[in-house]
């Protein structure tokens, strides 16, 4: 097991005739992911990387059964195309694209639950790196081969610091069950509590590694959930001791702008509610190697 | 992206928000003029900054008559004006708008806010206005009304009702009030803010209710489909640095220590400044420069960094995915070639082809200082820097 995502799990990708999203669905194919179809709006019947294309998700899903999905539709049309496999039936979704309207998301959020939960569209993103179990299949734009095959659940804010993280941990032998970017965004598909919650209940996962940052209720939402929910023991690292109050720190969501949600806020809650606190980005490998020998 | 007072009260009063009749003015000159088109005997001169506190910080005058209003402009204009949220350096004061004063019965605070929590709209209100809302929440949190709205259908009347019998407003009042609510949530809506805040809303003598101040915020990622709120920008408010790096598409923010940064990704970067801070040096920016580490990317980024007179080492930190390290090394050394950099530089790659960018980077003969771990190389950094700072001449390992 793993989140998510498998290696039988089918997957289309929305923009794949895009040049990054080629690039990207013939890494993932490289790397096992099963890829069955594309979707772009009039470009129905074309064949991108020996992959069909169709012109709305509920034909692609019609033809091949697909379950998830990549979103790599520039932002002006990413809500929409999130909101389209939403309505198709696909299950679970990764949305890549960065610079998506805050107001957009607020309104696929809002179309997402009009569906009861058993057929509600899980999304994670967007402006996040994706999904990866390791060794199975990859639904995003991370490099693979820094992840080992492992027992570690990795959930996190940014793409290159949980590439950091990942890479800490081969070092030392360690590996990941799956990572998941939950994105840099104030209002995104999924939350860290949405993502331990499948953690927790994930048999190949055995310690959690949470990454956050500045900004956003989302941690300290987090830390109580740990307190109540996580049995599991759980190592996090927050981003963004040095950051200034109220400037935006490259990620549209870190911006400390309420009390909790500065880096070392953050620090004192999750640690509060028992959470191993990496203190600095170095450490992240080390901390989780240690808190793993602990728990054996 | 903010805009100023003056701009904010045009757009809200398009949505139906009452402002006190007022005037933009260019000089001193143009103030008293325009003071004298809107008649009255008592005018507020107000410093137009992208910044609040304004009042205390002497950027708010009552003016009883044209001379004053002269006389205020001239200490406004061209000055430098330091509020709480300028920083040191303030904000130049290039406009005043002129308002006709309005006399005050209750003053409110009224806020729309995205609201991270509930991903929803938010309506932030206390009959504590006039305080910054900070201050009404550590003091007098007890005043706060807080309402969020149900995206599909938008603001309904009876939430707005209920709002403003929460403030306690006269019955007589409600309607306004309702009509002032639901104008500032279709401005927050169709024009993509992130914020608008009314500090003070007021009832006025003669029961009207006005928003004296305003506020508003837009949404970056969605000025693509609002044109006339992009040119509301106004770069003399902006850092000239951050500006610039926002035209090239970089992001970039500037701190007040001196080791410059350049990484890829939000998220590393802010943690590789955290690991400069922990080996004992002050960041002297955040810059992510993106996913994709183009040799052009990198060049643009030394510049940017270099245009800051306090940074006196480097940190490159790349953890290349998808773009190799040896293709992103070529980057680094490129850049040095291209751009003057006299301070050392530290270089950090990880991540895929890792040697063969090593390589790249010894055989290039460039003083290039470089480490394996994100925690040598801010320890390097901070070495370097403080070796310079004891020794006349530049200390430089290969």
């Amino acid at each position: 097991m793993s989140i998510f995502l498998d290696k039988a799990t089918p997957v289309i990708v929305q923009g794949i005739t895009g040049k990054m999203a080629r690039f990207h669905t013939k890494d993932m194919i490289e790397y096992g992911t099963n890829v069955v179809g594309g979707v772009v709006p009039g470009k129905g019947g074309e064949v991108v990387e020996g992959i069909p294309v169709f012109d709305t998700v509920k034909q692609a899903i019609e033809a091949t059964g697909a379950e998830a999905s990549l979103v790599f539709v520039p932002p002006p049309f990413a809500a929409d195309s999130i909101m389209e496999a939403a309505d198709a039936g696909i299950r679970y979704c990764v949305c890549i694209t960065d610079g998506i309207p805050a107001q957009d998301m607020i309104r696929v959020k809002r179309y997402m639950y009009r569906y009861p939960k058993d057929k509600r569209m899980v999304l994670t993103g967007p402006n996040c790196a994706g999904t990866i179990s390791p060794g199975k299949a990859l639904l995003g734009i991370m490099p693979g081969h820094i992840y080992l095959e492992g027992n570690v659940g990795i959930v996190g804010r940014s793409g290159t610091l949980g590439y950091e993280a990942a890479a800490q941990l081969k070092e030392r032998g360690i590996g990941v069950s799956t990572s998941v970017g939950i994105g840099g965004d104030p209002i995104n598909g999924s939350s860290f509590k949405d993502i331990l919650a499948r953690f927790q209940e994930d048999e190949d996962t055995d310690v959690i590694c949470l990454i956050g940052e500045i900004g956003g209720p989302q941690e300290a939402e987090a830390a109580e959930y740990i307190r109540e929910h996580i049995t599991k023991p759980v190592v996090a690292y927050v981003a963004g001791l040095t950051a200034p109050k109220g400037r935006t720190m490259g990620h549209a969501g870190a911006i400390i702008s309420a009390f909790g949600e500065s880096a070392s806020e953050k620090v004192e809650i999750l640690s509060a509610a028992g959470v191993t606190v990496a203190e600095n980005p170095a450490v992240i490998g080390e901390t989780i190697a240690r808190v793993m020998g602990e728990a054996a | 992206m903010d805009i100023h007072e003056y701009q904010a009260k045009e757009l809200l009063s398009n949505f139906g928000v009452n402002v006190p009749p007022g005037a933009l003015a260019y000089s001193p000159e143009q103030a008293a003029y325009r003071a004298r088109e809107l008649g009255g005997e008592k005018w507020i001169v107000k410093a137009q900054v992208h910044a609040g506190g304004r009042g205390k910080a002497g950027g708010v005058k009552l003016c009883d008559s044209e001379t004053e209003i002269q006389e205020a402009c001239e200490e406004m204009f061209g000055r430098k004006l330091v509020t709480h949220q300028t920083g040191p350096e303030g904000k130049g004061i290039y406009r005043v708008y002129v308002e006709g004063a309005v006399q005050i019965d209750r003053e409110i605070y009224l806020g729309f806010v995205l609201d991270r929590s509930s991903q929803r709209i938010m309506i932030v209100a206390s009959s504590e206005g006039g305080m910054e809302i900070e201050e009404i929440s550590a003091e007098r949190p007890e005043s706060i009304v807080r309402s969020t709205v149900e995206p599909a259908v938008g603001l309904q009347e009876f939430q707005a009702r209920e709002i403003a019998f929460a403030l306690g407003l006269e019955s007589a009042l409600t309607q306004q009030m309702v009509r002032t609510l639901q104008g500032c949530y279709r401005a927050f809506t169709e024009l993509d803010a992130t914020m608008v805040e009314i500090n003070p809303l007021v009832i006025t003598g003669d029961r009207r209710v006005v928003a004296l101040d305003a506020k508003m915020s837009f949404d970056d990622n969605a000025l693509f489909r609002h044109s006339a709120i992009a040119e509301l920008r106004d770069k003399s408010q902006e850092d000239p640095r951050e500006a610039r790096a926002a035209d090239r598409g970089l992001s970039y923010v500037g701190l007040e220590g001196n080791i410059g940064c350049i990484v890829n990704g939000a998220g590393l970067a802010m943690a590789t400044m955290d690991t400069i801070k922990l080996a004992g040096g002050e960041p002297a920016n955040f810059l992510d420069i993106g996913g994709g580490a183009t040799p052009e990317r990198v060049a643009k980024a030394f510049r940017l960094v270099m245009s800051d007179s306090n940074v006196q080492a480097v940190l490159v930190n790349i953890f290349a995915g998808i773009n190799r390290c040896d293709w992103v090394a070529e980057g680094v050394v490129q850049a040095l070639k291209e751009v003057q950099v006299d301070v050392p530089v530290i270089v950090r790659l990880a991540g895929t082809n890792v040697e063969e960018g090593q390589k790249i980077l010894a055989k290039s003969g460039l003083p290039i200082i470089r480490a394996t771990t994100l925690m040598e190389a801010a320890e390097r950094a901070v070495g370097a820097w403080q070796n310079d700072q004891t020794q006349a001449t530049t200390v430089r390992a290969v």
